[in-house]
């Protein structure tokens, strides 16, 4: 009796533990999953971020690519880089639409800034074996020390060193790593003598609640992206930053081996052509007209004309 | 598990406990943040949670209310009210509070609901009024159950302030935000312990408040003492069976 | 609202990933909880140990979980098991108590009984204190599928697509629409999650289907305590 009892008992248990186990299972191999056993297929996996304009740029390297014939598959909004970064890094992303600056400081934390080619350069370098980055486009989406344009035209601001004028306490606001960053406040102390009032943790990297704060007047300068459609829609202003306080950041495909010479080539086509205007044009399409990234990225190939 | 060893090592650095933000100084801004969402949560729970419980109406429509403030994203809610208040503390607490008014409602209403009715009624034929049957027989008899939605209120809302720190320099959430983005993972999880150590004090206070204040009647009750032998079972529970074939 | 009308493919999308996300924790919550909070009902000197320690899984903040569980589990940073395995912590957390305060609303009388009629303890376990116990599990099930499809939101911050998708890119994009559409998909979601429960628990026990509740003071069945044990996080009831 008690053998039974025992037999059932373990028999049950395996059962149940069989039962969670290939629950589990089901979960790790559901659709969403996109593994490594995707990348062996002869189609490149293009994936994005999760940022809308990085999204459109990603939807305009798979637009170009399925144009001339080299099969895709999207895998995008895939978080943000600390999420992603160890994917590319282990292949399982061909084709990544990256910024110069942002990506070295990922890669590098000591890295230092620089103009837009010297953050190029030292990018090549940084990268790990088996990823490399095409040509770099002239569009750039770059942090900057933004004021409203009511606050620059109070003291006369134009770049960075000008908020020297500024009589008020200037109370710094942004995601909490701006604090600590080469190019945060002690920088404008360091560099420029500036000093600042604080500082406010906002953490949505520049986006809505940034702003809000920012024309509210809770904070006075905060980092927002360059190509943010806020700095037109908010009247906004990014200060000119002639001394490359911080880190050039031009948008750049990051690529794994399985990139072709073909591919490689489309790819570069597209970044010669991809303006800095017209990625604040294409953000803007996003942002105020609330359009589909992938009709952004047809309409910007059509017009280009490139293919 | 060098991680966890790290954590440790920032927890007990000396430096973390002087100047700004320092790790007293969190502690104490969390427990505030907390109690004050659980006094807001309570304040609009609780009257309508006694009145559902005492009438026996509207409890539909409290369980319905419940689980779709349950449903709500807290982060999603949060940055929208922080979209139209702007930053600072007010839409980490409109945020907090939605997220504890559904345990402490369900507390003080099932509170009122778990008393035997024959109670009630004998209350009623001494002459008590409505008003002296709420406050003498049935919050004092509700209770344990009371208690138990503020506690797991405590628990969801201390484990939640963290986000807090999403739009303001406020609470335990700052190492949280602050680790994550500079990769500082032993801040991070030095940060989250500290979050579970507070819910773990907090809930031996709840414990101890609940062995203290219950009245004796209530307390005759407990699981312990089915567990013990006694054959009384626990008041409320006894009838589940009985009265669900009512 | 043009932007909904033009994207309803998108939101349909994201609902159905929201929706093979959040099964296997609300299921698999349910399993693991089960011999946890049979043990804790079974063992009074553990109890009060298993009870805190597992409550205590639902304070740990979910940023740092989905930074550390790749660590530990061998996963990668973007593996959707990761946001199921959080789920399931969280889950596991609200339903242990739920399992041990069920099983303890059981009438010991009935539990005699079922002893003196011959029940050994595994059939005992099986088709007497199961059952019985199955109101009070269903109202916990409830929480947790409708505590899950919430929480699956956060899956949008590290890369799982899901319902919560909608709110960082209505965020960043500014268009209120779809923040709206997100928390209202998510909410509504979770309803049906809650619908279907309650229909799976009418199929399951159709002993239980609460009497009409009547116009006097007569109380809710069955078992209001032990459902509200249930019903507000299984925190209730020390």
């Amino acid at each position: 009796m008690f053998t039974v009892k025992r037999g059932r008992l373990a028999l049950v248990s395996a059962a149940w533990v069989g039962a969670v186990v290939a629950l589990a299972g089901c979960a790790s191999g559901d659709p969403l999953d996109s593994g490594s056993d995707k990348a062996s297929g002869d189609k490149l996996i293009v994936g994005s971020q999760d940022y809308y304009s990085n999204e459109i740029i990603a939807e305009i390297y798979a637009q170009a690519l399925e144009a001339n014939d080299i099969a895709v598959d999207r895998d995008f909004r895939i978080g943000q880089r600390e999420v992603y970064l160890p994917d590319i890094e282990a292949g399982k992303i061909d084709v990544f639409p990256e910024y110069t600056g942002s990506l070295l400081q990922a890669l590098d934390k000591n890295a230092a800034g620089g103009t837009s080619d010297e953050t190029y350069a030292t990018l090549q370098e940084a990268l790990p074996e088996g990823l490399r980055v095409l040509d770099k486009a002239d569009a750039s989406d770059q942090n900057s020390w933004t004021v409203t344009q009511a606050f620059a035209d109070k003291y006369k601001l134009t770049d960075i060193e000008s908020l020297k004028n500024v009589t008020e306490p200037i109370v710094v606001g942004g995601n909490a790593e701006l604090e600590t960053r080469p190019y945060g406040p002690t920088a404008l102390k360091e560099k420029y003598g500036i000093e600042t009032a604080g500082f406010k943790p906002i953490e949505d990297g520049g986006g809505p609640l940034t702003v809000k704060a920012l024309v509210d007047g809770d904070i006075q300068i905060t980092n927002i992206y360059t190509a943010s459609p806020n700095i037109k829609s908010d009247k906004l202003v990014a200060l000119a930053d002639p001394d490359g306080l911080f880190f050039a950041d031009n948008v750049v495909p990051v690529v794994s081996d399985r990139v072709t010479d073909k591919a490689e080539k489309v790819l570069n086509t597209v970044s010669a052509a991809l303006s800095a205007e017209d990625l604040v044009s294409l953000n803007a399409q996003s942002f105020n007209d609330q359009k589909k990234a992938e009709d952004i990225a047809a309409a910007w190939l059509k017009q280009a004309k490139l293919f | 598990m060098t991680l966890f060893l790290d954590a440790l090592n920032w927890i007990f650095d000396p430096a973390n406990y002087v100047g700004d933000g320092s790790i007293p100084s969190r502690l104490l801004e969390h427990l505030v943040f907390t109690f004050v969402t659980l006094l807001m949560a309570s304040m609009l729970a609780l009257p309508l949670g006694f009145l559902i419980g005492h009438t026996g109406r509207g409890r539909g429509l409290a369980v319905a209310v419940s689980g779709g403030l349950r449903a709500l994203p807290t982060l999603g809610l949060l940055t929208l009210v922080a979209l139209w208040v702007g930053i600072g503390l007010e839409a980490p607490y409109v945020a907090l509070t939605v997220l504890a008014i559904p345990p402490v409602l369900a507390g003080a209403y099932t509170g009122f609901e778990a008393i035997d009715r024959a109670t009630i009624d004998a209350a009623r034929s001494v002459g008590m009024s409505e008003w002296q049957i709420v406050r003498k027989v049935e919050i004092p008899l509700g209770l344990p159950l009371l208690i138990g939605g503020l506690r797991s209120g405590t628990l969801q809302v201390v484990a939640t302030a963290t986000l807090a720190a999403y739009v303001a320099d406020f609470g335990l959430g700052r190492f949280l935000f602050s680790g994550l983005k500079t990769r500082d993972y032993a801040e991070m999880l030095g940060g989250s312990i500290l979050v579970i150590l507070l819910a773990l004090v907090l809930e031996g206070i709840f414990s101890v408040i609940h062995r203290v204040i219950l009245p004796r009647g209530v307390a005759a009750g407990r699981p312990t003492e089915v567990r013990a032998g006694s054959v009384r079972p626990r008041p409320g529970m006894e009838s589940t069976i009985a009265k669900g074939r009512k | 609202m043009t932007w909904i009308w033009s994207n309803l493919d998108f939101i349909w999308d994201r609902t159905l990933d929201h929706l093979v996300l959040s099964v296997p924790p609300i299921i698999l919550s349910f399993l693991i909880a089960l011999p946890i909070g049979w043990l804790a009902h079974r063992f009074r000197l553990g109890r009060g140990f298993i009870l805190i320690s597992v409550g205590l899984l639902y304070a740990i903040p979910s940023l740092p979980l989905f930074v550390v569980l790749p660590a530990i589990v061998g996963t990668s940073g973007r593996d959707p098991l990761n946001l199921v395995i959080a789920l399931t912590i969280y889950g596991v957390a609200l339903m242990v108590r739920v399992v041990a305060d069920g099983l303890a609303s059981v009438d010991p009388d009935v539990r005699l009984s079922a002893t003196a009629v011959g029940f050994s303890g595994w059939a005992l376990f099986w088709q007497v204190q199961l059952p019985l116990a199955g109101p009070v599990l269903l109202a916990g099930l409830r929480v947790v599928a409708v505590s899950t499809v919430s929480l699956a939101t956060v899956g949008a911050v590290i890369g799982v697509q899901s319902l919560g998708s909608l709110f960082t890119d209505g965020f960043q994009r500014g268009i209120e629409a779809e923040i709206v559409a997100g928390i209202v998909c998510t909410v509504l979601l979770a309803l049906a999650f809650d619908g279907a429960l309650v229909a799976l628990g009418r199929l399951l026990m159709p002993w239980s289907r609460p009497a009409r509740p009547t116009r006097s003071s007569a109380p809710l069945t069955p078992g209001p305590k032990a459902l509200g044990a249930a019903v507000h996080g299984g925190e209730a009831a020390k």
